[in-house]
């Protein structure tokens, strides 16, 4: 199937199969940010925004791509020294270990501050639920987010 | 969260400055919190995992896996599955003979595919390789294997009873490997996988003429370590060589494995691993590159095997363990001796269940003074999934039942539960086990720290222990730095980077080595065609024994430095940082080297550490635990709250201190997971929860409401600077510790993890029951 959508800000015209996932569409364009883990919609390893949402890559498929733009942890920072807020975060708060996760996390997180660019600690957890890290104990983590809020208010 | 790093003067004292061999460096840039260099490669989504690698005309291999227990083969019809378009070959143990398919580092039992029986449901009994992952899916759901059945035993105890259903039927033996000689393995018969005993003293006596005895049976559960990127591996053939890349911790165990398996001298099998997606000791000795290799082996194309998570559960699990534990107290609180009956369920192959049952024996009683200790601990063969090493491995399950009976017999005796442990605990430099390595370590003061931190005595739900596991593994490694033209060095290390940071260390360490700017220096690592030899990356030993090995690098190449400038420059030659100083010039490594050659060049320093001189006595060194909780229940539901974590990251000096709060936090929080709800529950002989919806691991709503995180830097370790291990002893006590607070709380201890709401509600109404029990009668 023709399917027209945006990927991180680029025009694209694909033929996908029906049964293609959005996960093995954008690792097979070499977007292997994304990771895949659980394939049950349950880990967040593979979240990215679609439409600014965030969804599981594992459990989307690829043709609810078709008129709309999806942005994977690749289109966040033009270069390394220009990495996005959130980015920064995770590295200044040690927020990784393997970093499987990572690109997920940062995914995610950059989905709540734009719903929500203010959240509390609570609203954090809340919204990081649906991800999994088995490295660090999370607690870096919600700290990063919480510094890129702090960061992006006054940025 | 609150983090501390004490020095020695305020921990209570150390054994002192210990570490840095020959090398009289200082630490400089070790000691600090430098960032991690592989930090903006993994928030950027750049840094390329195993399972992301794109090898040009790869095929995928997906394995058809038993549905059955326990069953005899009796014929593969793999016809209808070979015509699925797209299908290059179905491939089974028959179809690869004359090759041998079995591995295994320990006792070489495991056949990467059925020979002749399954063992276990999720065995893999053939490879379907195709065009792409999803044909070779589909084909293999059409692949028909024909069984016997044959009676299955999922219970370890059941295992061992007479009568029971005999998984193999003759024993293998062991490889012979010096590393794994005291795993257990003489006179086995039955389902016996490994034995270990020790003890010394007259334990009966003992008990005999003891004031107080505790006694109790305790259960730690089979875990999975979801290790977030599932096993996976590449294999090709090129010019008469195997190249690999895959997800393993120990690429050289692995090397040895498939040089066995496909005769090839260990030169010609190049293990190579990228970044990984979390470790644990999950990912541990062979996996699925067997599997990848056959596949390639039989089509003449590189082969992928990358598993589900679901796959991944029937690849490996953790020992589950029953353990019946007395132990004898004077009144006055002196612990006379202690007693251990272990029964580890190791499911259907060796893998690294011996050395498991090993390290049991050794880390289940304690850091206490014994005059008696009897420990037999058995690993069992069952139909159920291989059990392997998980981090701590041994630990964990042996913790949970000696430091509940110091709780317990601390209530009984009237005394303080702190108190009781100080009164008995080994001082620094005291041996545990006779003839191996006194404590490198002051646990007393250690828990003093932890208990002070924990509110002990001042509030309710507080639980700790201490335990002290023998690490380090074998001390075998070899490491190779090479000084450029420039003046910059890089080194090759085989130790495996699992997101633990030790890229980042190793580098702080070769920087700190040779006088150089961390900017300066860069390590490559896990390649086995390309850097020098590492027993494993496991058991906490890379910031040691690597640190170690490679400071010893640096001396010989600044040897070889030395001795180049005097053929240069007349006069006395002393090192200084970067360079050396010859007849009154400073000469960068730069300098003598472009000098030297006349045109580019370098020099090569060698570094090696093996089990002699100070590594002669093992362990190299012991990793500490002393960390606790503070817990609260809702007796309604049964929940478990975690109020308060105290780790004490007993490491003897903090090469990266940021780094190591990470480890101590990732490790205790793994261990609250089991504590609280990880456990794989067979139901009947299949796994009822092989997924990560029904196996629940910690999410970011478990966090405990505060955590404090202490250092305790003593420098009274055997690596560099005084440094000792750390990533496992943090999570060690933790499943004893959860166990002890919601017991203080309940008025009973538990005896079996994980203390799901359901447990806790049990255990809660038992109390309440009791309480009224008292007031009626």
């Amino acid at each position: 199937m023709r399917v027209d959508g945006r990927i991180n800000g680029r025009e694209h015209v694909l033929d996908v199969a029906p049964s293609t996932l959005l996960l093995d569409l954008l690792r097979d364009l070499g977007l292997t940010g994304a990771k895949p883990s659980c394939e049950l919609e349950v880990c967040g390893a593979c979240t990215v925004q679609l439409d600014g949402l965030p969804v599981s890559a594992c459990t989307t498929l690829a043709i609810e791509l078709d008129g709309r733009s999806v942005e994977t942890v690749e289109g966040l920072a033009p270069s390394d020294d220009r990495l996005h807020p959130v980015q920064q975060a995770f590295l200044k708060h040690s927020a990784l270990q393997c970093g499987f996760c990572t690109p997920g996390m940062v995914m995610s997180a950059k989905a709540l501050l734009e719903t929500n660019p203010a959240p509390s600690r609570d609203d954090v957890v809340h919204w990081l639920e649906g991800s999994i890290c088995r490295c660090t104990g999370y607690e870096p983590i919600v700290d990063a987010v919480l510094e890129a809020a702090g960061a992006m208010a006054h940025g | 969260m609150a983090e501390r790093r004490l020095d020695g003067a305020q921990g209570g004292g150390g054994a002192g400055f210990a570490g840095a061999g020959a090398n009289n460096t200082e630490p400089r840039i070790s000691g600090t919190s430098v960032p991690r260099l592989d930090g903006v490669a993994k928030v950027t989504g750049r840094a390329k995992y195993a399972v992301d690698l794109d090898v040009p005309n790869v095929a995928h291999g997906v394995a058809v896996r038993a549905d059955r227990a326990h069953a005899r083969i009796l014929g593969i019809d793999a016809a209808e599955s070979e015509a699925v378009p797209g299908v290059l070959a179905v491939v089974t143990a028959k179809t690869v003979a004359p090759i041998d398919v079995r591995f295994g580092h320990i006792s070489r039992d495991h056949p990467a595919l059925a020979v002749d029986k399954v063992l276990y449901a999720g065995e893999p009994v053939a490879l379907v390789v195709a065009e792409t992952r999803r044909a070779a899916e589909a084909a293999a759901r059409l692949v028909r294997v024909a069984y016997e059945d044959l009676p299955a035993v999922i219970d370890a105890d059941e295992a061992l009873g007479e009568g029971a259903p005999l998984l193999h039927e003759t024993h293998p033996g062991r490889t012979g490997d010096e590393g794994f000689h005291n795993t257990g393995g003489g006179g086995l018969a039955g389902n016996l996988c490994a034995e270990n005993t020790l003890g010394w003293g007259d334990v009966d006596a003992a008990f005999e003429a003891a004031d107080l005895v505790v006694e109790g049976e305790y259960r730690y559960p089979m875990l999975y370590g979801y290790a977030m990127e599932p096993y996976n591996a590449t294999a090709l053939f090129e010019e008469g060589s195997l190249l690999v890349y895959t997800t393993a911790q120990h690429p050289y165990m692995v090397r040895d494995d498939l040089a066995r398996m496909f005769e090839l001298p260990l030169a010609r099998v190049r293990v190579v691993v990228p970044y990984v997606g979390g470790g644990y000791g999950t990912k541990s000795y062979t996996k699925v590159e067997p599997l990848a290799a056959l596949g390639a082996h039989v089509t003449g194309r590189p082969v992928r095997v990358a598993l589900s998570v679901e796959e991944a559960i029937y690849t490996t699990r953790s020992d589950g363990a029953r353990i019946r534990a007395r132990s004898a107290f004077r009144s006055d609180g002196t612990l006379l001796a202690r007693d251990f009956d272990v029964v580890m369920n190791s499911g259907a192959y060796s893998d690294n269940s011996p050395l498991v049952c090993a390290k049991l024996a050794n880390r289940c009683f304690g850091p206490y003074r014994l005059e008696a200790l009897r420990v037999r601990c058995r690993s069992v063969f069952t139909n159920t999934t291989p059990a392997s090493s998980l981090r701590g491995f041994g630990a964990p399950q042996g913790n949970l039942a000696g430091e509940l009976q110091m709780d317990e017999a601390a209530d009984r005796l009237g005394i303080d539960a702190r108190d009781l442990r100080l009164q008995n605990v080994v001082a620094p430099g005291e041996e545990i086990l006779p003839g191996k390595r006194g404590i490198d370590a002051d646990l007393g003061a250690d828990l003093e720290l932890a208990t002070e931190s924990l509110g002990w005595g001042e509030r309710p739900g507080v639980g700790f222990g201490i335990s002290a596991s023998d690490a380090g593994a074998h001390p075998t490694s070899v490491t190779m730095v090479r000084l450029h033209s420039d003046g910059s060095a890089s080194c090759a290390v085989g130790a495996t980077e699992l997101g633990q940071g030790s890229r980042t260390v190793l580098s702080q360490i070769l920087a700190d080595g040779l006088g150089l700017p961390f900017e300066r220096v860069a390590i490559v690592q896990s390649d086995t065609g390309v850097t020098t030899y590492e027993r494993t990356t496991g058991a906490s030993r890379t910031t040691t024994l690597v640190g170690r090995a490679l400071l010893l690098a640096c001396d010989d190449a600044r040897r070889k430095i030395r001795e180049l400038a005097a053929e240069l420059v007349q006069g006395e030659i002393e090192d200084v940082d970067g360079g050396v100083r010859a007849g009154g010039e400073e000469l960068s490594y730069g300098d003598v080297i472009r000098r030297w050659f006349g045109s580019g060049g370098e020099v090569v320093g060698i570094g090696a550490i093996r089990k002699a001189g100070e590594f002669d006595k093992l362990p190299p060194f012991w990793e500490i635990g002393a960390s606790g909780v503070v817990a609260s229940v809702d007796e309604e539901t049964g929940r478990v709250t975690i109020e308060q974590l105290t780790t004490v990251g007993d490491v003897g000096f903090a090469v990266n201190p940021a780094l190591l709060h990470g480890q101590d936090l990732g490790a205790a929080t793994m261990c609250l997971g089991a504590a609280l709800s990880e456990e794989l529950v067979y139901d009947g002989t299949t796994l009822s929860n092989p997924n990560v919806v029904e196996y629940r691991v910690p999410r970011v709503s478990d966090l405990p409401k505060k955590i404090d995180q202490i250092l305790a830097e003593r420098r009274d370790g055997i690596g560099p600077f005084g440094a000792k291990g750390g990533g496992e002893g943090s999570g060690n006590t933790i499943g004893g510790a959860v166990a002890a607070a919601v017991g203080r709380l309940l008025g009973r201890y538990p005896k079996e993890l994980p203390l799901t709401p359901e447990r806790v509600w049990r255990l809660a109404q038992e109390s309440r029951e009791r309480e009224q029990e008292a007031v009626h009668g």
